[in-house]
């Protein structure tokens, strides 16, 4: 008898895909059929559909309901459909207007009342909605703060089916939306609590600028931990860009729906006994949880005892720090999650700890102790670090600048960074390609005179590339126009010092 | 009898009225087997119709076409083949209905007829 068409939408991997709901009324018995691969979740989405609009006074269709969703190969799952499907049943059955729905996307979890709740991974609907020209989005009010980022859509919050209906039919406004709640921009840790130490937090601040990965090892106590914990106080905020991706990727990590967006660079630490799908990722029927990795994404991974951590896992973060992503494979699903995240490293010098150590503790590791804990770190993982610095005990009593001051610095050389690559695809100087910077990113004449012996000596090409990019950073920081020498040297030391240290 | 069963004979002689008025001609009435029991058996034009009539006092608990569920409907497809197996005729069409009638105590009963489930 009846045709309706509404949108909803559906997460894969932590990117959403549209998902046109078409519901037919016709004479029959009364039953609902739904088609187009849905999970149980969705199978379920029925019965709260059916009594949310019974209990909202609108009136369950006697006769044959036939729901399809599509693309129909498209597996789909969670509640978030919820509201497409009474939408359609509602337009199906000529409750609203057909025309009112067929080109809104709506993404809401229903009560059995007719209440909108909040769903997971809201965000990346909306952007997708976005991608495809629909300006208009329902959600619950529980999305609504992090879905306002998306800029070129229309999302609007409303409290429950009969709000949703007499807002389309424009009788009523949508649920007001609070002020976002900024950030907290007092800083919970600030570099200013790391007491001494002068040279990690110059390295720090270094890393900061070209994004670069960093090592730091050091004996149990000098403050590793703590260092690492401020980086991205240090770190400029995130570009809106980054935001929306950011914030997309834990809208869909976290279970909880999580209100408001993620401006700062995230930070994840997990532990070393973390598994290998807890830091990749891992599939459960066809929900992809993202793991520690993509979560950084546009963040720092901190890795605090380095060692500790699996050789399988310490050796799955070679491809995305290569290629900023996880290409990840299983049966249920294929695709690849962003994971461009800064690496920090931190290990103590040795498996007792006492390697480094000015006091009168001495090291009692044998040499094949030592030899199995730093081999666990292998090489080619070692060579995807830039800044490599020792830190052999708490150096110096003063308190110094706090991350704010940093972090102006940092920002400012973030941005003679950024001018020097508006023709180039690359945000930061450790993203700079090797052709690149021997053609357009070489250093002055001196600079470059020391750069050759260095590949002469004791690193090859790949090395010298490191050293280059973390030159350009001194440079920035340094107001240089390029690397002098002295930039070269001191990369050369950032990069070398714990192997001088070791030897 | 009992009073549920005094129902559901009203309620069948009800729909086999409805039905022959409605032009159909009824072949048979509660034909049964071992599988179970074909309320009416009819012949609309070229067409056989196989008929679940399902009777009630109220809607409270639902209307009564709501009762039938998928599993009765495929129990009607296995008794028609079992019918058809017992007779000589080949129609062309086997249609399935179903009738339901509301009789409250007070008040005249509501028919619905839905064709072709």
């Amino acid at each position: 008898m009846a045709l309706a068409r509404s949108l909803g939408a559906v997460v894969s991997g932590v990117s959403g895909h549209l998902v046109q709901v078409e519901v037919d009324h016709s004479r029959g018995l009364p039953t609902v059929g739904l088609v187009g691969l849905p999970d149980a979740s969705v199978i379920e989405s029925k019965h709260r559909a059916k009594t949310a609009i019974v209990n909202s006074g609108l009136v369950w269709p006697k006769g044959r309901v036939t729901i399809s969703l599509s693309p129909a190969e498209l597996r789909k799952h969670g509640a978030g459909l919820d509201l497409a499907i009474a939408m359609g049943i509602l337009g199906a059955t000529g409750q609203i207007a057909p025309e009112l729905i067929h080109n809104t996307v709506f993404l809401a979890e229903l009560g059995l009342d007719g209440s909108l709740r909040s769903i997971p991974g809201a965000l990346p609907c909306v952007i997708a909605a976005a991608q495809a020209g629909i300006n208009s989005v329902v959600v619950p009010h529980g999305n609504i703060a992090q879905c306002r980022l998306v800029p070129a859509t229309c999302a609007v919050a409303c409290s429950d089916l009969n709000h949703v209906i007499s807002y389309l039919r424009g009788e009523s406004q949508p649920l007001a939306v609070g002020a976002t709640t900024e950030p907290d921009s007092t800083e919970l840790v600030d570099l200013s609590d790391v007491v001494g130490q002068e040279e990690a937090r110059w390295a720090l601040e270094v890393a900061a600028v070209g994004r670069h990965n960093l090592s730091m090892i050091g004996s149990p106590g000098v403050g590793k931990t703590l260092l690492a914990q401020r980086i991205v106080g240090i770190l400029p905020p995130l570009t809106e860009y980054e935001t929306l991706q950011a914030t997309a990727i834990h809208a869909v990590a976290s279970a909880l729906t999580c209100s408001s967006p993620i401006t700062r660079p995230p930070f994840e630490a997990p532990h070393h006994s973390a598994s290998m799908a807890a830091l990749v990722g891992s599939v459960h029927g066809h929900r992809v949880t993202p793991g520690a990795l993509t979560r950084a994404h546009h963040g720092v991974l901190f890795l605090d005892e380095a060692p500790e951590f699996s050789r399988n896992a310490l050796e799955a973060l070679r491809q995305p720090l290569e290629s900023g992503h996880i290409a990840l494979s299983r049966s249920s699903w294929t695709g690849l999650l962003p994971a461009r995240f800064q690496l920090v490293l931190a290990a103590n010098p040795c498996p007792c700890g006492n390697a480094l150590t000015d006091t009168a503790k001495v090291c009692g590791c044998t040499s094949l102790a030592l030899r199995k804990y730093t081999m666990q770190v292998s090489g080619p993982l070692r060579d995807r670090i830039d800044i490599n610095i020792l830190i052999p005990g708490i150096r110096g009593s003063r308190a110094g600048e706090s991350s704010a001051v940093v972090r102006e610095r940092v920002i400012a050389a973030r941005q003679r960074s950024a001018q020097r690559f508006a023709d180039f695809p690359w945000a930061t100087n450790s993203e700079v390609s090797p052709a690149s910077l021997r053609v357009d990113f070489y250093p002055d004449p001196a600079g470059a005179e020391l750069l050759n012996s260095f590949v002469g000596h004791s690193s090859g090409l790949r090395g010298s590339h490191r050293v280059l990019r973390v030159a350009w950073s001194l440079a920035d920081l340094a107001g240089n126009r390029r690397p002098t020498r002295e930039d070269v040297s001191l990369a050369i030391h950032l990069r070398n010092s714990e192997m001088a240290m070791a030897s | 009898m009992k009073p549920k069963d005094a129902l559901g004979k009203y309620g069948e002689e009800l729909a086999a009225r409805y039905l022959s008025k409605n032009g159909m001609v009824i072949l048979e009435r509660n034909w049964r087997c071992d599988l179970g029991e074909i309320d009416v058996i009819a012949r609309d034009k070229d067409e056989l119709v196989i008929c679940e009539v399902k009777t009630r006092r109220s809607a409270l608990f639902g209307e009564p076409i709501e009762c039938v569920t998928p599993r009765k409907v495929r129990r009607m497809r296995g008794l028609a083949l079992r019918w058809l197996d017992t007779r000589s005729v080949s129609p062309r069409n086997i249609r399935f209905d179903v009738v339901g009638i509301l009789a409250p105590i007070a008040g005249p009963p509501t028919i619905t007829h839905i064709r072709g489930v």
